[in-house]
């Protein structure tokens, strides 16, 4: 039993799942079964990263980069990994897409749903598919050479578990000089009635001086019982590549993401990523964007609105790892009800990022007297010659502007709408994808002015 | 139209307002004057309905119906404008998004159907040029990054838009060098009519020369001491505000 094999070295820093799930014993039958037929190295690998998984074990409330989100109430209950993708959906994609244009992949439960993945016309190279059958079994050499080579097992006890445990998820392959016009859009859904745990695993690789733009949208269906969503997305950007990676996640109340996105850049690139969550009981978001080659341009953006007793955590991590990069970063959230918001933004700057500029900016709205946002800038600069800053603004909304609007006529909720829309859209405006940029303004508004509980 | 009889209002437990009786016709313009720390600016906010004020006393009519029992969006609909001394910036709203939700939401009070996109846009552009006002700063966000004289232009042309039947403007002309100020009251003089009425809040002579007031009245320590006709204006600038304090006092 896994509760008892648990060494804890990290003492009250983490702690063991709990009785509700016998990971070893699962971990035993994946391999035996849903993972036999995978080279060896895969295999090893796995088996690493679950013993990493448990030497870390969930990170306590002592553990300084989860401090702010209880991860013992979220693991109490009883769950079981997902081991097939076995699932039925009767709904059309297109009711669930944000972008008519898009090329589709997608998941259910974390494992690729063939019949609503549309096939597309691709550039010569390209590939657009799936973990388990497009990079496991015909692109094995470039899954061997990229899985964990931005996100290592040793930074994060979910990559662990994720390592250890992932079944599927999104697979694209972008080769050198190409430029992939329609954007991919990574669909995952959540549904079932019984306690999962659910690990997608995402690898995008984009070759030198190539284009490509992603769209991961995490929605749910009639889940009944809490489903937490491991995933990890690794995002290779090689030399003068340019990557838009938009996360929305739009889930109903029983869904619990812990996401990590972890992106390496070469010289010359960019990459612009914006994260969308507009609804979810609990979310993690981990950002790790390492800057290791020259000139590198960087955009993390974010919006959440929260509600209820929803929790949002935020964690940016920018390496600058190289000079005469830049990298730019702006979170935003409107936090009502007794929600809590956490943004945590580390940016490094090693002693050889000479020009580098990193700037860092988190601003949020507290809409009632019981919404909490901890915000913690936290900059490490080892060069001298380099422009960083960083600002957070916590506030309700402006009395003086509610009033200016209510004295033209404007009714207080058409008022306070329109000056949430307003400190909203500096977020929204930053999306490069018009088809997306317009579903989310209108998401966005009807989060916005309904005051609903989400239930879906 | 406006009957202010006895008010009296205070600010965090200090009694600013010490009965105020002002009676506003169809078509008036009535001047406030008075020195800083009269209640000239308490008084507009006390009206357009700011809920920092605590009104203790005395009561409000306008148009027949209590003022204080109305939120300050009714007031609005209800034909009350105030032209504030300080605008508010207000980044990523657009001056025409909020104007025509404005308008429609004043509409929608009175029963109305929203204004036709071509009647909305036939306004703006017949209201900016009351203003001397270019397209380009009916499109930028609510006064963001204006110039004194622009905010100010601003609220006139906010005025002309919305048809108010009662314009409060608290101070326009503070802040305003001569030619802003010579197209704001211009603007206000072309919206002058029989129908809508002005209470004009200044501290300065200098305004009246071109917004010519039917009524002046001296506000000092929270009451109407003095009123009468124009008159009175050029007797302030001339004695200057210490004459009145004296006579206060000695009263």
């Amino acid at each position: 039993m896994l509760k008892t094999s648990v060494k804890n070295k990290t003492g009250t820093n983490s702690f063991p799942l709990g009785e509700g799930w016998d990971g070893a014993t699962e971990f035993q039958t994946l391999l035996g079964k849903t993972f036999a037929a995978e080279p060896a190295w895969l295999k090893e690998k796995r088996k690493a990263a679950f013993d990493e998984f448990l030497r870390k074990g969930v990170p306590g409330r002592k553990s300084e980069t989860y401090k702010y989100s209880d991860l013992k109430k979220i693991f109490s209950g009883k769950f079981t990994a997902v081991h097939n993708g076995q699932h039925k959906l009767d709904i059309a994609i297109n009711k669930i897409s944000v972008s008519k244009d898009s090329i589709k992949l997608v998941f259910v439960n974390g494992w690729l749903y063939k019949e609503s993945s549309l096939s597309a016309e691709l550039p010569k190279g390209v590939v657009v598919g799936s973990m388990a059958a497009d990079a496991l079994f015909l692109q094995q050499n470039i899954l061997e050479k990229n899985l964990s080579s931005t996100a290592s097992t040793e930074k994060d006890a979910f990559i662990a578990l994720n390592t250890a445990l992932w079944c599927d998820g999104a697979f694209v392959y972008v080769p050198d000089n190409i430029t992939l016009e329609k954007a991919i859009e990574i669909i995952h859904i959540c549904t079932g009635n019984e306690e999962l745990l659910v690990n997608p695993r995402h690898l995008i690789v984009a070759g030198k001086n190539s284009r490509v733009q992603v769209i991961e949208h995490s929605v749910s269906l009639d889940t009944q019982k809490q489903v937490i969503v491991n995933s990890v997305a690794e995002v290779k950007v090689a030399g003068n590549a340019h990557v838009n990676y938009y996360k929305v996640q739009d889930t109903n109340k029983n869904i619990v993401h812990l996401h990590g996105t972890y992106a390496a850049q070469e010289q010359r690139s960019v990459f612009d990523t914006c994260t969308f969550t507009l609804g979810s009981d609990w979310v993690r978001n981990n950002l790790s964007i390492a800057l290791n080659g020259e000139f590198c341009e960087s955009h993390l953006n974010g919006l959440f609105i929260t509600n209820g007793s929803e929790h949002v955590d935020n964690h940016t991590q920018v390496w600058h790892n190289m000079p005469d990069c830049q990298s730019n970063q702006l979170y935003k959230g409107v936090l009502d009800g007794r929600s809590t918001g956490v943004f945590n933004g580390m940016i490094y700057v090693a002693r050889d990022a000479q020009k580098t500029n990193a700037y860092q900016s988190s601003k949020n709205i507290l809409m009632s007297d019981d919404a909490t946002i901890n915000t913690k800038p936290q900059l490490e600069i080892y060069a001298d010659d380099v422009k960083c800053s960083h600002g957070s603004t916590t506030g309700a909304l402006n009395e003086d502007a509610m009033f200016y609007l209510r004295a033209r006529g404007l009714g207080e909720e058409s008022a306070r709408a329109l000056l949430l829309l307003a400190f909203a859209n500096d977020v929204l405006e930053t999306i490069r994808i018009e088809e997306l940029k317009e579903y989310l303004k209108g998401l966005v508004e009807k989060r916005l002015t309904i005051n609903n509980d989400r239930t879906q | 139209m406006l009957s202010i009889k006895n008010l009296h209002a205070s600010v965090e437990g200090k009694e600013i307002l010490k009965g105020i009786d002002l009676e506003v016709k169809p078509g008036q313009v009535h001047a406030i004057m008075g020195p800083n720390g009269s209640g000239k600016s308490t008084l507009s906010s006390v009206l357009a309905g700011r809920e920092d004020y605590e009104v203790t006393d005395g009561q409000v009519k306008f148009n027949g119906k209590d003022l204080l029992d109305m939120s300050p969006e009714d007031r609005a609909r209800e034909g009350l404008f105030l032209a504030f001394q300080y605008p508010v910036e207000i980044p990523g709203v657009s001056n025409i998004n909020f104007l025509k939700t404005a308008i429609n939401e004043i509409r929608a009070y009175k029963g109305l159907p929203p204004m036709e996109a071509k009647d909305f846009l036939k306004r703006v552009k017949e209201k900016q040029a009351l203003v001397e006002m270019t397209g380009n700063l009916a499109n930028r966000s609510v006064n963001e990054g204006f110039s004194g004289g622009e905010k100010k232009r601003n609220e006139i042309f906010q005025l002309a838009m919305l048809e108010p039947t009662l314009a409060i403007l608290d101070e326009t002309d503070s802040g305003l060098d001569i030619d802003a100020l010579r197209i704001v009251a211009n603007g206000v003089n072309k919206l002058r009519s029989k129908e809508r009425s002005f209470v004009v809040i200044t501290h300065y002579q200098r305004l009246l020369e071109y917004i010519v007031p039917d009524f002046v009245h001296v506000l000092y320590n929270g009451r109407i001491v003095k009123s009468g006709t124009k008159e009175l204006a050029l007797e302030l600038e001339e004695k200057g505000y210490d004459w009145i304090k004296k006579e206060f006092v000695e009263v």
